[in-house]
């Protein structure tokens, strides 16, 4: 049984991982194989970004040696896959290499594209790339004052990081003694300031404590950055000093050239995660098409989901149990305080107040983080 | 958030279903629709599910 797991992030590691330890004799004997291809030799962890942007972390902390995560028995290669020929259960990498399988799991992740919208990427900072949060940190230390706008995109990774950057500048002009010379405005795409009613609940509260302006219903259309204005969809102009976007994403190119899914989602069953019209390839994490948070822990609990599907499938030839659409994420809320969403496709999330403990959990989590990496946590 | 990322990827003329159990979609969508000028064809709410037809009109 040839199992082929595409993409070294979070997805494709936990997977690999859990499989490894549900078929050690399995893969003792040989009757089943795990490889893994990816793009890169490093595992980044992307939550740390944030962190990276606000001069907290620095930027080499956020990888590790891919390898070295893997349990033994995983074959590794750097060959990222160009070609996929789902119906012949084959896959062709960069090196022209083909990769037979019996079941594959796509796990490719997503990318911010700024370039999508006009003037965007050249006039805004973000926090999506090691680069970008070298960037932000610097432009955050360089700002003397004046109105910074805080515009999200669709649709994009990290659903809590439009609400974390405000809060988190917030403190960092605070901390620098500017805190007066700075408007902070949250505008948001759809009828409230965020995507899960009940965080956007609590988040408008603290933003009338905090003084921080909003406005809903305002998407992105172009940035004249000579002037300094965001034109959006809905036909209003917005002026401001400092852009922080939270930009749109896509899927890797490979997806859409490879006609897997329109910008690179591809559709999936949301309880088998399945690609439709397939009953051995899955995907999992930011690439599939559901409308479901982009998130780090959702790419973990499809993870073990699927690896639970596969394991028992290799087994007693029926799958365990379904994704039930579980999703965790901190909510980094200032001032040293930290809260959290935790919710399913059937019960949605309840924000309790932030409290510094589960801050102190967040930092700690940003470490024991390589240990879910590795499938024990 | 689906339904406006679809309408930014696709064409003029595209029909979008939007099916949702959230009773605030039923309420934003219309406007957000009328408000980019877009066109709403269709408007239901089925066993405890929103659904709400718009095409893309520019």
């Amino acid at each position: 049984m040839k199992i082929l797991i595409v993409g070294g992030g979070m997805g494709g590691t936990i997977l690999a991982n859990n499989l490894a330890r549900r078929l050690t004799s399995e893969l003792e004997s040989g009757s089943a194989i795990i490889t893994m291809l990816s793009a890169s030799d490093k595992h980044m962890y992307q939550p740390g970004l944030l962190y990276v942007a606000f001069g907290r972390m620095a930027s080499d902390e956020l990888y590790r040696d891919q390898r070295s995560l893997l349990e033994p028995g995983i074959n590794f290669h750097v060959d990222p896959v160009e070609t996929f020929k789902l119906a012949e259960n084959h896959v062709i990498t960069k090196s022209g290499k083909r990769h037979d399988y019996d079941i594959i799991a796509i796990a490719t992740g997503s990318r911010a594209t700024p370039e999508d919208i006009p003037g965007l990427a050249e006039n805004s900072i973000n926090v999506y790339t090691e680069k970008a949060a070298l960037n932000f940190y610097k432009s955050l230390r360089e700002f003397e004052g004046g109105k910074i706008v805080i515009s999200t995109g669709v649709p994009h990774k990290c659903p809590m990081v439009p609400l974390e950057v405000t809060f988190m500048m917030r403190d960092f002009f605070q901390e620098r003694g500017i805190l007066d010379k700075v408007q902070l405005h949250y505008t948001y795409p759809i009828g409230r300031l965020h995507s899960l009613e009940p965080v956007g609940k609590w988040a408008q509260k603290e933003f009338d404590r905090l003084g921080v302006t909003y406005e809903t219903l305002f998407n992105m259309k172009e940035i004249d950055g000579d002037k300094k204005v965001i034109h959006s969809e809905e036909g209003t102009e917005l002026a401001y000093d400092l852009l922080v976007a939270i930009p749109p994403h896509k899927g890797m190119e490979v997806i859409d050239a490879n006609g897997l899914g329109k910008s690179g989602w591809i559709p999936t069953d949301r309880h088998r995660l399945s690609i439709e019209g397939y009953e051995n390839a899955f995907v999992l994490g930011d690439t599939t098409n559901l409308p479901i948070s982009k998130a780090g822990s959702t790419a973990h609990f499809e993870a073990e989901a699927l690896g639970n599907n596969i394991a028992s499938m290799i087994k007693i030839g029926t799958p365990g149990r379904d994704y039930d659409g579980k999703v965790f994420c901190f909510i980094e809320a200032g001032e040293e305080k930290a809260t959290y969403a935790m919710f399913n496709y059937n019960n949605p999330p309840d924000p309790r107040p932030p409290t510094k403990s589960i801050h102190w959990f967040k930092m700690a989590y940003n470490q024991l983080y390589w240990a879910s990496a590795r499938g024990l946590l | 958030m689906e339904l406006i990322a679809g309408i930014r990827q696709g064409e003029v003329g595209d029909e979008f279903e939007v099916l949702s159990s959230d009773e605030g979609s039923a309420k934003d969508i219309p406007e957000w629709i009328n408000k980019v000028g877009h066109e709403i064809l269709n408007r239901f709410e089925s066993e405890g599910v929103w659904h709400i037809v718009v095409r893309k009109a520019k």
